[in-house]
């Protein structure tokens, strides 16, 4: 198999281009696919200052390479997990990748921080497992690029992530979530941008590119995470992408194209400040404070009950796989 | 030839002398789902392997909390 640009000896296939590419090429072609994403959906600007989501997975490492590379002004942030060896290797992985490369890594542990953890999380609240990690994630990412004075969040989402994610919202129907479904989402009442810019490069060159660029990733898949919904929807995108390359981009950046403008989101109630955090939210208090009360059997208030609207958007968390709660109360 | 799977982490010993593709073919895997890693670099499917090789089968996709 050759390069499609130099004709050398190839080291990945890319299948739904119809090509394949040696080490110097994949690499042009990747970082320009980023390049594209980034200013195709205005992701960020020269002089903003972003801050990564990093988990210690190829995605994340991916990304921070390529940004890095680009001249962005990127710091990574670390979420602890409290997920027994696995967060260990993955913070140990984050800190060798931000000091080779002589980046910035901020750590925030949910068992220091917040006091609890993701399996007992698991255990004691009403969420599932994914649910409250994704919860947690998105509201520590949130709260931490507003306190650190950061533009963007920027996280390492690539084109199987998205396109599961329609896939699942499609399927049930969750017009809203699909309206919303975009690689930049703008800032806004507490809210900080956030943005995908590997939605244009699917997992396996994310993968390739991690390993070719010589990132140290971790490469073991979540203890947690069996039977998860997310990776329900993968495989089945997978078994039709095995017979029908493409299929899988042109789901989603057809959507994105074509898709979009056709669903319409619903106008959503105002925010205010949660009284326990003053993230936005909104009730009284956010989804993530009522979620780690429940979780600690701790009570907030004398009046917990949570409004029809927030047990929606409690339960809309539980069922979608995604991103939907950065801008479910918007 | 020595074939290494992982997640879970398993070996597992198949005939070489045939393009990677008919070994991922056998194991029932997408070639779109999975690096294989031959002494350190990445082998396309039609690259013939030997009985003497080592193979690591390394999958690609993750999931859970976005």
């Amino acid at each position: 198999m050759r390069c499609r640009r130099c004709h050398g000896d190839a080291v990945i296939e890319i299948r739904r281009h119809h090509a394949a590419f040696c080490t110097e090429h994949f690499f042009v072609m990747f970082r320009t696919q980023v390049e594209k994403a980034i200013r195709r959906h205005q992701m960020m600007a020269p002089d903003d200052r972003i801050l990564l989501a990093v988990s210690g997975g190829k995605d994340s490492l991916a990304l921070w390479d390529v940004l890095l590379d680009l001249d962005y002004d990127v710091t990574g942030l670390y979420l602890g997990l409290g997920i027994e060896n696995y967060s260990d290797r993955s913070h140990e992985v984050a800190r060798a990748f931000a000091e080779e490369r002589r980046a910035r890594l901020l750590t925030v542990d949910l068992p220091r921080d917040y006091g609890y953890d993701i399996p007992t999380a698991g255990r004691r609240g009403s969420r599932s497992t994914c649910a409250v990690c994704g919860l947690s994630k998105r509201y520590v990412f949130n709260r931490a690029a507003l306190e650190g004075g950061f533009d963007v969040v920027a996280t390492g989402h690539n084109l199987d992530d998205e396109a599961a994610t329609l896939l699942g919202n499609t399927l049930r129907w969750q017009t809203d979530a699909i309206a919303r479904q975009s690689p930049t989402l703008p800032a806004g009442d507490g809210m900080v941008k956030k943005v995908k810019p590997l939605h244009r490069v699917s997992e396996l060159e994310t993968a390739a590119f991690a390993f070719l660029r010589g990132i140290d990733y971790v490469v073991e898949e979540c203890p947690l995470v069996a039977g998860n919904t997310q990776l329900r929807y993968k495989e089945a995108m997978n078994t039709i992408e095995q017979t029908s390359p493409g299929t899988k981009a042109q789901f989603f950046l057809g959507y994105l194209e074509r898709g979009m403008p056709l669903f319409r989101s619903e106008d959503r109630a105002a925010l205010q400040a949660c009284e326990s955090c003053g993230q936005p939210t909104t009730g009284r208090f956010c989804a993530f404070c009522r979620a780690r009360a429940q979780i600690l059997g701790e009570r907030l208030s004398a009046d917990p009950e949570p409004s029809d609207r927030a047990t929606a958007e409690e339960l809309s968390d539980e069922v979608l796989p995604a991103e939907i709660y950065d801008r479910a109360v918007r | 030839m020595k074939v290494k799977l992982r997640n879970p982490d398993r070996e597992v010993q198949l005939r070489g002398g045939r393009p990677v593709g008919s070994v991922l073919d056998e194991l029932g895997i997408s070639v779109d789902t999975v690096l294989v890693i031959r002494a350190g670099e990445l082998i396309t499917r039609e690259m013939p392997v030997r009985d003497e090789d080592e193979l690591e089968i390394r999958p690609v996709i993750s999931g859970g909390a976005p």
